[in-house]
């Protein structure tokens, strides 16, 4: 039970390190912040309900005025702001991630790219884009394009996931709560 | 780890935080559904007003926490200004800022201890599916406390990255900070547990 909390609350803190840490070059030296990341690796790490609540506990305090998001930003205005989407679309994505990887049927390393995709990239686009699309007056497909530049980051990031939660498992195989 | 809570003092401080979340609420869905210009320049007045009104550095501060949106409105500006609908364009950015700088003033003006305080009224349900608001309460201070603790250490694992490599360190750091957050927690469980713990505090039932 400590541990649950304590987990939940570490991952909280984790997101947020992430996103504020200074930004990650992948690739070509592509400058983006790993807050996502952090969204996925809660959902595939700790599994789907607590990865969600990890989620909901970081977003609690992001509202609560904490400058948490990646490049400091915070307080109940980012939650009317066209990324609203992408805000409440994180929980789910966790959640969703979080579902994938407890699948027992795949391979840990699969399940977890896997859910990483799914969750990190399908659902938190859809929510982002739809959010985005109501607040800036545009119909979903003139919103969607909008979102497209991070694909490629998003979808490394999915892959560094499955890694990070691999490797996890090897080192600190209790950790995997997503698999308890 | 600072709050974004102004420091200039402002009598909006003292007002309580539950009607001003529900001004914030109501003017909200009231920005969402208007139509027509002269109510959304209405809206972006009050706003205006009201940040005037709590003195010059203040307006300043609610200015500078905008700055996110730029890139929004100048994607506003281009697509209206391409498509001859400067007017709608005109509307969606201002109803936007409206809605943004409206929630901003209730963060720069609220605490952190009067903004706990709602929440723990807001969660107090929650006592009915096992999950305690002081657990809640506790989980909050916890990833107060560590998010700076993480972030030292994302900065020690950089340094010690530096000295061993002519690269820049990237990605690869990432693992070893989440398992300094998962070593972090079973340390604080432990610690937790030795100190008491939550017995009969179940945050599930089914535990």
């Amino acid at each position: 039970m400590e541990r649950q909390v304590t987990y939940i609350s570490l991952f909280a803190a984790l997101i947020a390190a992430l996103g504020l840490a200074p930004q990650f070059a992948l690739l070509s030296g592509v400058p983006i912040t790993a807050q996502s990341l952090g969204v996925m690796l809660s959902g595939t790490v700790l599994g789907a309900k607590r990865g969600a609540l990890a989620v909901l506990v970081f977003l609690l305090l992001v509202a609560m005025g904490f400058p948490l998001l990646a490049g400091g930003r915070g307080g109940l205005g980012v939650f009317q702001s066209p990324s609203v989407g992408f805000l409440i679309g994180f929980p789910v994505a966790a959640f969703v991630a979080g579902w994938v990887t407890s699948q027992r049927r795949f391979p840990l390393f699969w399940a977890a790219i896997m859910g990483a995709i799914l969750g990190g990239v399908l659902v938190l686009y859809a929510f982002g884009i739809t959010g985005m699309a109501i607040i800036l007056g545009k119909s979903w497909t003139e919103a969607a394009p909008l979102a497209l530049p991070y694909l490629v980051g998003d979808a490394i990031k999915a892959l560094l996931a499955g890694i990070v939660t691999h490797s996890i498992a090897r080192l600190r195989p209790m950790a995997i709560m997503s698999r308890a | 780890m600072l709050t974004l809570t102004s420091d200039f003092k402002t009598a909006l401080h003292a007002v309580p935080v539950g009607p001003k979340l529900l001004v914030l609420a109501g003017f909200s869905l009231w920005v969402a559904f208007v139509q027509g210009w002269p109510l959304v320049v209405l809206g972006l007045g009050g706003v205006s007003i009201l940040y005037l009104a709590q003195g010059w550095s203040f307006a300043r501060q609610g200015l500078l926490l905008l700055r996110p949106l730029w890139p929004f409105l100048l994607l506003l500006a281009l697509w209206h200004c391409f498509s001859y609908t400067k007017l709608v364009g005109a509307i969606l950015a201002g109803k936007m800022v409206a809605m943004v700088a409206l929630a901003n003033i209730v963060t720069l003006t609220s605490r952190f201890d009067a903004l706990l305080a709602a929440i723990e009224k807001l969660f107090a349900p929650l006592h009915m599916v096992g999950l305690s608001p002081r657990i809640l309460a506790l989980t909050l201070a916890l990833v107060i406390r560590f998010t700076p603790v993480l972030l030292d250490k994302a900065g020690l694992l950089r340094q010690a990255w530096r000295a061993r490599s002519h690269r820049a360190p990237s990605w690869q750091l990432i693992l070893p900070l989440t398992l300094a957050a998962l070593d972090d927690a079973d340390h604080v469980a432990l610690a937790l547990r030795a100190r008491g713990g939550f017995i009969g505090k179940d945050l599930w039932k089914d535990k």
